[in-house]
């Protein structure tokens, strides 16, 4: 167990938005929050996965919804909390710690702020390693763990519990459902977990790894190195090209946003990059260059600061680097769920990293 | 038309008189700290250059005045914020992410109400009257007279923040309301802490803008009385007293329109070099590029569309330290002619460097004759260095560029710099902030989220409304000229919701002393 300090949530809020490859919405109200609570003396604590006990609980939370929605309607600590509480009630259990279903964006910092008005250890772990735009691209679909119950709140006092769910699919379908009639955001707790459960199936050392990206990317720009290759030495990822984007094409569907990035080098040599929500594939001349599940993000050449799909835009001088998949999700039934057929490519999957 | 340019810096005040696209005239005079000294220098020293004042068509003055108080913390009043969102919202209150100095000088109280909107124009909360009046009585008890009003998602629906303003005019006597969504759009905390800003700065704004229209009135000028934004445009004098946020940046832009007008230059690096600051920015298409994301402004994270900049502690009154061969970025401002040595004073400025090193000629040169060569070419190698670094951040890609050299302290600016092809310098450069506010066109912009109407019909509508705050700027509306449509589909919200940014822009309308909107008095 170890004490995070400010400047640890600070790095936390870099690192994950890296680990967001595009998506997962900015950290920045929830880092705001943890500042807060910070001053008024608060302190979280982060727990290693492993010093779980078999049978202890695990909260599993998230924030659902649109970003441009939270933009208006803020974070609010309080509210993660609250959705801890009530699967608490539901359950009639207490939890032994609380842990992101996603460390990739925002919800990295969701457990700290649970953790902070419960008192309860933030599990150092996620089911996602980055961030992914549909709740059954978690490793624990993969294991094929329970996906219900569910609870969900909004500021109003409105409070609901999605007791049972007949797969991962109709638990993503029916939260949505409500979270949309509580206007496109809401605090989740999402199927609590064993300790084993975390111990067999979570991403572990997550948080860690967050916090290590995120100091690493801000040593660099305080000590004028390049922070691209400070990210790639620590991550052990990989360049795949650099340039200036050209064009950025979006749109709506089915409440996602895809598009895709074109970008050209000193060369005039291209690369496409198609986004839902997070980045998807990169391709050279027709064909793949990298796909998820491995992570593909697009940096501010000369900052290292991620730049995410809603904010991608012509000019911008962009590296982007592909970062290692978690072996988990390169298993057959990982990549059914997380690879690029999972959204709607009909390629399969090889990893960047193997030419 | 005749149109007289006005930028008053930091330390200068420009004039120039533009006439059928030509300079005809062009003054440079010590910024005086009452501000409306220094114009009326400029006015009289004009006037000798050109006779006759009359037929001048309008007055278009740009000022860093606002931005100051802002990094100075000087002559900002104390705000009340009311926001409009509770039961959410309230964790993260009004000034929350507000460096605590600046905090601790402007927060005058912050109230949180019920009420708001969400994304789909339904209402979040009933708007709790009970509370505004509550918050409303609270504010007056305290004897504050400016107002910041926020509501969730009122860049779609306005009607919470304008119901929450009629109330506090009616309940607090002489009371100034700034309403957030006459600011920015969607990123609550952002257009909030810009709806903050400008209330804090409304009643410096009312008093600069009257000792500007009283300095016009002393020089004989009857002519409409302009104020530049940060988009390189201007708006009709009352408006820009309500909003003086909109003015932030307008030094710096109306140096690069005006570089550009003057250089033909379409695409290029510019370098400002004032008396204590150098801004570089990037000229597309004759415009600064803008910066897309969130700007600071004094440490306060704001969102309204604003240039990309880069500026550096480096000017003409720039203090040189001997001992440790560095300038900047402390600076003797607009003293500079009473403090510089080739001046008479006592203070080593960058200028008294530059006269010595023989690269301009002002002052008395024989006063700086005793500096010692060594000590001249370390200051005005540090001063390059500096140049060329920042010169470099600014640029969007590798590669040589264009560099265009403009302000009163541009000759601290070598002919060779690394990773620039040619530097140009152009007639009237040191006027080039003057130009760009003789030559500025009136602008209205939109960024609004749509939502159940096809993509056509949201841009539409959205051009509608940026042609009506166009005209509400002072723009004549047969004609005006879309210049930018943009629309971004959004993520995680069911049906077709697009977030759509329009921006015209169109000429000054002649004759209309008052053009028809007003913001502050309009409901």
């Amino acid at each position: 167990m170890r004490d995070l300090n400010g400047d640890d949530i600070e790095a936390l809020a870099v690192g994950a938005w890296i680990l967001g490859t595009g998506g997962g919405g900015s950290p920045y109200h929830g880092l705001i929050n943890m500042r807060r609570l910070y001053r008024q003396g608060t302190r979280v604590f982060l727990m290693d996965a492993q010093a779980l006990e078999d049978d202890d609980d695990v909260a599993v939370v998230s924030n659902m919804g649109a970003p441009l929605v939270s933009q208006e309607r803020l974070v609010d600590s309080r509210l993660t909390a609250r959705a801890v509480e009530l699967m608490q009630e539901y359950l009639g259990r207490r939890f032994r710690g609380v842990m992101s279903i996603e460390i990739g964006g925002g919800n990295s910092i969701q457990p700290l702020m649970a953790a902070a008005h419960l008192g309860i250890p933030v599990i150092d772990a996620d089911a996602m390693g980055r961030a992914y735009p549909e709740a059954q691209m978690t490793t624990f679909a993969v294991g094929n763990l329970a996906p219900a119950p569910l609870t969900s709140v909004d500021p109003r006092g409105n409070e609901v519990v999605v007791t049972r769910a007949a797969d991962w699919k109709w638990v993503e379908r029916t939260s949505r459902k409500i979270c949309t009639e509580f206007g496109s955001v809401a605090a989740t707790c999402k199927a609590p977990r064993r300790g084993i459960e975390v111990k067999r199936w979570a991403i572990h050392g997550t948080t860690t790894k967050a916090i290590r990206l995120g100091r690493a990317v801000m040593g660099a720009n305080r000590r004028h190195d390049d922070p691209i290759d400070v990210i790639l030495e620590a991550e052990r990822g990989k360049r795949l090209f650099a340039g200036k984007v050209i064009e950025v094409e979006r749109r709506t569907t089915e409440g996602f946003l895809r598009g895709s990035v074109s970008i050209e080098g000193e060369r005039r040599d291209r690369i496409q990059i198609n986004f839902q929500n997070e980045w998807v594939v990169v391709w050279r001349d027709g064909a793949p260059l990298a796909t998820t599940p491995e992570l593909i993000c697009v940096l501010d050449s000369d900052t290292g600061e991620a730049i995410g799909t809603e904010m991608v835009r012509y000019g911008q001088r962009v590296t982007v680097i592909v970062l290692p998949a978690p072996e988990i999700f390169l298993t057959p039934r990982g990549l059914e769920l997380v690879g690029p057929r999972a959204f709607g490519y009909d390629i399969d999957f090889r990893s960047a990293f193997a030419s | 038309m005749k149109r007289i340019g006005i930028d008053v810096g930091g330390t200068n005040t420009d004039a120039v008189l533009v006439s059928e696209g030509r300079i005809e005239a062009a003054v440079k005079v010590p910024t005086t700290a009452d501000v409306t000294a220094g114009i009326l220098a400029a006015m009289r020293m004009l006037r000798g250059q050109t006779g006759d004042a009359h037929q001048v068509g309008a007055v278009m003055i740009g000022t860093t005045h606002f931005t100051n108080a802002v990094v100075q913390h000087r002559d900002l009043a104390v705000v009340a914020a009311v926001r409009i969102g509770a039961p959410a919202t309230t964790a993260l209150p009004p000034f929350c992410d507000w460096p605590e100095e600046l905090a601790r000088l402007v927060a005058g109280g912050t109230w949180i109400v019920e009420g708001g909107h969400d994304y789909d124009g339904r209402r979040f909360m009933p708007l709790n009257l009970d509370q505004v009046r509550r918050a409303a009585r609270e504010i007056r008890t305290r004897e504050i007279r400016d107002v910041a009003v926020t509501a969730m998602f009122s860049p779609l629906d306005p009607s919470h923040e304008d119901m929450v303003a009629e109330i506090l005019r009616e309940e607090i006597p002489r009371v100034s309301v700034t309403c957030s969504h006459w600011l920015g759009g969607i990123g609550l905390l952002p257009r909030e802490n810009a709806a903050l800003l400008n209330a804090s700065l409304v009643p410096l704004a009312r008093r600069t803008v009257d000792a500007f229209a009283r300095a016009m009135a002393e020089s004989g000028l009857d002519a409409p009385l302009y104020i530049t934004q940060n988009d390189g445009t201007v708006a009709v004098a009352s408006y820009a007293a309500a909003l003086p946020v909109f003015g932030f940046a307008s030094g710096p832009t109306n140096s690069m329109r005006g570089g550009a007008y003057l250089s033909k230059l379409e695409d290029a690096i510019v370098a400002d070099v004032g008396g204590t600051t150098t801004d570089f920015g990037h000229l597309q298409a004759g415009f600064p590029r803008q910066a897309n994301s969130i700007v600071q402004v004094g440490g306060v994270r704001t969102l309204f569309r604003m240039p990309d900049l880069v500026s550096i502690g480096l000017g003409g009154g720039s203090l040189v330290h001997p001992d440790r061969m560095t300038v900047g970025p402390q600076s003797v401002g607009f003293r500079l002619t009473e403090e510089a040595v080739v001046f008479g004073g006592s203070t080593l400025t960058a200028t008294d460097v530059a006269v010595a090193a023989g690269l301009v000629e002002i002052g008395d040169r024989r006063k700086v004759a005793h500096l010692p060569p060594a000590l001249i070419k370390g200051v005005l190698d540090r001063a390059h260095a500096m140049i060329e670094v920042h010169a470099d951040r600014i640029k969007t890609r590798a590669g040589d560029v264009v560099l265009l050299a403009v302000g009163g302290g541009s000759f601290l600016i070598p002919d060779r710099l690394q990773g620039v092809s040619r530097v140009v310098r152009v007639e009237h450069g040191g006027c080039a902030n003057a130009v760009g506010a003789a030559i500025a066109q009136v602008s209205g912009e939109v960024d609004q989220v749509f939502q159940g109407i096809d993509r056509p019909e949201a841009i539409s509508r959205a051009r509608t409304l940026a042609e009506q705050r166009a005209v509400d700027a002072g723009a004549d509306v047969r004609d005006l000229t879309l210049v930018e449509a943009e629309d971004i589909p959004i993520a995680y919200l069911p049906g077709h919701a697009l977030r759509v940014r329009v921006k015209v822009v169109g000429n000054i309308a002649v004759g209309s002393e008052e053009p028809s909107g007003d913001r502050h008095d309009s409901r």
